[in-house]
């Protein structure tokens, strides 16, 4: 409340009000800060509730199965162990192939995503061409469709064209995502038309125009569909679920699903299990991390458009 | 643009325009579109899995199955899919409210401009969004079990909690027992729906089903309270200011100022959630394979065990389908009462009828 009373331009600020309210307004903020101390509390709260189980995660994960069953809340293990990871990355697993078949998805998901979505974004924003409306009724159709009801579609069709089984058939499925065609659509709307006129009149074609102008220029939306596409490939089961059935092209989703349904009613592992949760969640806790800003404001952005 | 566009740049554009969106066309048909139309087949033929389902030795049985998860009366495909539509619509009638609550509970407490560490708040709520669910559902696995951390936590305050992944328990059931009604009440076990009885249908979620909802919960409404977060920063501090000088309460600044203009994004959570939340299948997979006793076996998980390990593709295909349909009508349904409701607050519920008619016309 004070910190938008001290921005508020002076002017302004005695155009739109008498002394008289700017009292009320600071009576009111006081109000606002009595309150606070209890807000914090609150919020302290519920923050250790989100985070603990994350905590909770990464310390069993230097437990011994015993220790992990013993002291559940304990976040200092007993006597700490690398058993996890040794046998994670050393024994019986196949934990690095798993991890080296996420990469690969992940990788050809993210570019094909921004590669195909930045295109029939770019298309539907500003090329005019018959049929444009249709195509873009027909992709907001598309994003209309519940996911988990087209997993046996899905097989159906992946088997049909013989690529079950195989990389391409986790892979190619994956590569459109409509809601990111939408998104592009709408960051194309957004920016003016004049630097790819200009483009456009000195000679270069349509195809140029959008890959050495429009591309650099989306670089926002871009990296907002590189998150998205990174985060929704590195964390997708269902379609590798339905895609797949070979161990060799387990992901590390499939495959620590494996994990954790193999151990139940036996001994429990879950040293194990935890730690191979915590080592898949690395990579989107750092992409997370290193544009929390940007994610924060992206699905700001997203709902304003 | 169009006014400077010669014949040549548009038909160039048209060619473009084509190439340009032909991936996406292609890839969004190919694998969106036509298995819809495949799937459709399956669901009225007798395919079991073997070669493919257009060879000429794959007949066509009409509505076969869907009678057969729909009106078999005692029949085990009926039971479970009925099974499967109680245990998920428990899920949704307790996911989707407090979901929306919680997130915009969150929203309005981390958009305090005052605030100190709003962005470490900001974070520890979202960050349970962007795990994968795999990685969620082994770590509720291990807190929820038996020995687990929740009853180590519960026992403190006394509470002795129940063994959550493996307790097939009602928890409407449990609540009832305590008041001594243990078994049904005859017309409620007389009667029956999809082959289970009302009492069955009104068991509310096992208690392995509440871990799974309070695990929704957790990841969902960090992504939501980003929404409503966006929806509290387009309002004017003028408004809340204006409130307070008419000395409204917080409570009732949150009511009639906030609630109203988060309307949209109200609806676009609510839609959302209920969309998202019939749609339960990655916690099944991962973590309860549909046990303990079938009460957590939902439509999504039924379709797949159907067609992949039971074969009965042509059911699977038709579970999917009656799923969508519950989906779109659920949908429509919503964002009609919630428009019927909003649009005319309740303190104008007594004006005379034409202007609520305005009214709900804007």
């Amino acid at each position: 409340m004070t910190v938008a009373a001290q921005t508020l331009p002076a002017s302004e600020a005695e155009e739109r009000s008498s002394g008289d309210r700017q009292v009320q307004v600071t009576g009111g903020g006081r109000r606002a800060v009595l309150t606070t101390p209890l807000t914090y509390a609150l919020l302290a709260v519920i923050a250790i509730i989100y985070i603990f189980p994350f905590l909770i995660q990464i310390a069993t994960s230097f437990k011994t199965d015993s220790d992990a069953a013993n002291n559940p809340v304990s976040l200092v293990p007993a006597n700490w162990t690398t058993a996890t990871y040794e046998t994670l990355f050393g024994g019986g697993l196949d934990f690095p192939l798993w991890a080296m078949n996420s990469i690969i998805v992940t990788v050809c998901v993210t570019i094909g995503r921004v590669l195909f979505c930045s295109m029939a974004g770019y298309a539907l924003a500003r090329l005019h061409f018959r049929g444009r409306g249709v195509v873009y009724a027909g992709i907001i159709a598309v994003m209309a469709v519940p996911g988990v009801v087209l997993l046996i579609p899905k097989f159906l069709v992946v088997n049909q064209l013989g690529i079950y089984d195989t990389y391409a058939g986790m892979i190619v499925p994956l590569l459109v995502d409509a809601a990111g065609v939408f998104i592009m659509k709408n960051f194309f709307e957004s920016i003016p038309v004049s630097v790819e006129e200009a483009a456009r009149i000195d000679g270069a074609g349509v195809f140029r125009t959008f890959w050495s102008v429009v591309l650099p220029m989306a670089r926002p939306a871009v990296i907002t569909l590189v998150i998205l596409a990174f985060q929704g490939s590195w964390n997708e089961l269902s379609h590798f679920v339905v895609s797949a059935q070979d161990p060799d092209l387990y992901t590390l989703t499939k495959g620590v699903a494996t994990l954790a349904a193999g151990g139940q009613g036996q001994a429990q592992q879950f040293p194990l299990k935890l730690g191979a949760a915590a080592l898949m969640t690395i990579p989107v806790a750092l992409m997370f991390f290193a544009f929390q800003r940007k994610i924060m404001s992206t699905a700001e952005g997203a709902e304003k458009g | 643009m169009s006014s400077r566009g010669s014949g040549n740049i548009r038909g160039r554009e048209s060619v473009a325009g084509w190439l340009f969106t032909a991936p996406a066309l292609i890839i969004l048909g190919l694998f969106l579109a036509l298995p819809v139309l495949m799937a459709a087949w399956v669901s009225v033929s007798d395919w079991r899995g073997q070669g493919s389902p257009f060879s000429s030795s794959v007949g066509f049985v009409g509505a076969e199955n869907y009678r057969g998860i729909l009106s078999e009366e005692g029949g085990l495909q009926t039971r479970d899919f009925g099974t499967a539509l109680r245990n998920n619509f428990w899920y949704v009638v307790l996911v989707v409210p407090t979901q929306t609550a919680l997130s915009l509970f969150l929203a309005v407490l981390v958009n305090k401009k005052a605030l100190r560490g709003r962005g470490f708040f900001r974070t520890a709520f979202y960050f349970p969004s962007v795990t994968s669910s795999v990685a969620i559902v082994i770590l509720f696995l291990f807190l929820f079990a038996g020995g687990g951390a929740v009853n180590r936590a519960l026992s403190w305050v006394g509470i002795n909690g129940p063994n959550w992944f493996a307790d097939p328990r009602g928890v409407l059931h449990v609540i009832l027992g305590v008041f001594g009604v243990d078994e049904a009440p005859g017309f409620l076990a007389d009667n029956s729906l999809l082959s289970l009885s009302w009492w069955d249908w009104l068991a509310g979620p096992s208690i392995a089903m509440s871990a799974l909802i309070l695990l929704a919960v957790f990841t969902t409404s960090g992504t939501f309270m980003l929404l409503f977060i966006a929806a509290l920063q387009n309002l004017s501090g003028e408004v809340q200011e204006a409130a307070l000088l008419d000395g409204a309460s917080g409570w009732q600044r949150f009511r009639y100022v906030t609630l109203p203009l988060v309307r949209p994004t109200l609806f676009t959570v609510l839609t959302l959630g209920l969309i998202g939340a019939w749609q339960v299948f990655d916690q099944i997979f991962v973590g309860t394979q549909g046990g303990p006793a079938k009460t957590t076996i939902t439509p999504a998980y039924l379709s797949y065990t159907s067609s992949f390990l039971n074969n009965r593709w042509g059911q699977g295909a038709a579970i999917a389908f009656i799923l969508f349909a519950i989906i779109v009508v659920l949908t429509v349904i919503q964002r009609w009462v919630l428009r019927e409701r909003t649009t005319v607050p309740k303190r104008k519920r007594f004006v005379p009828a034409d202007t609520a008619a305005v009214g709900s016309t804007r």
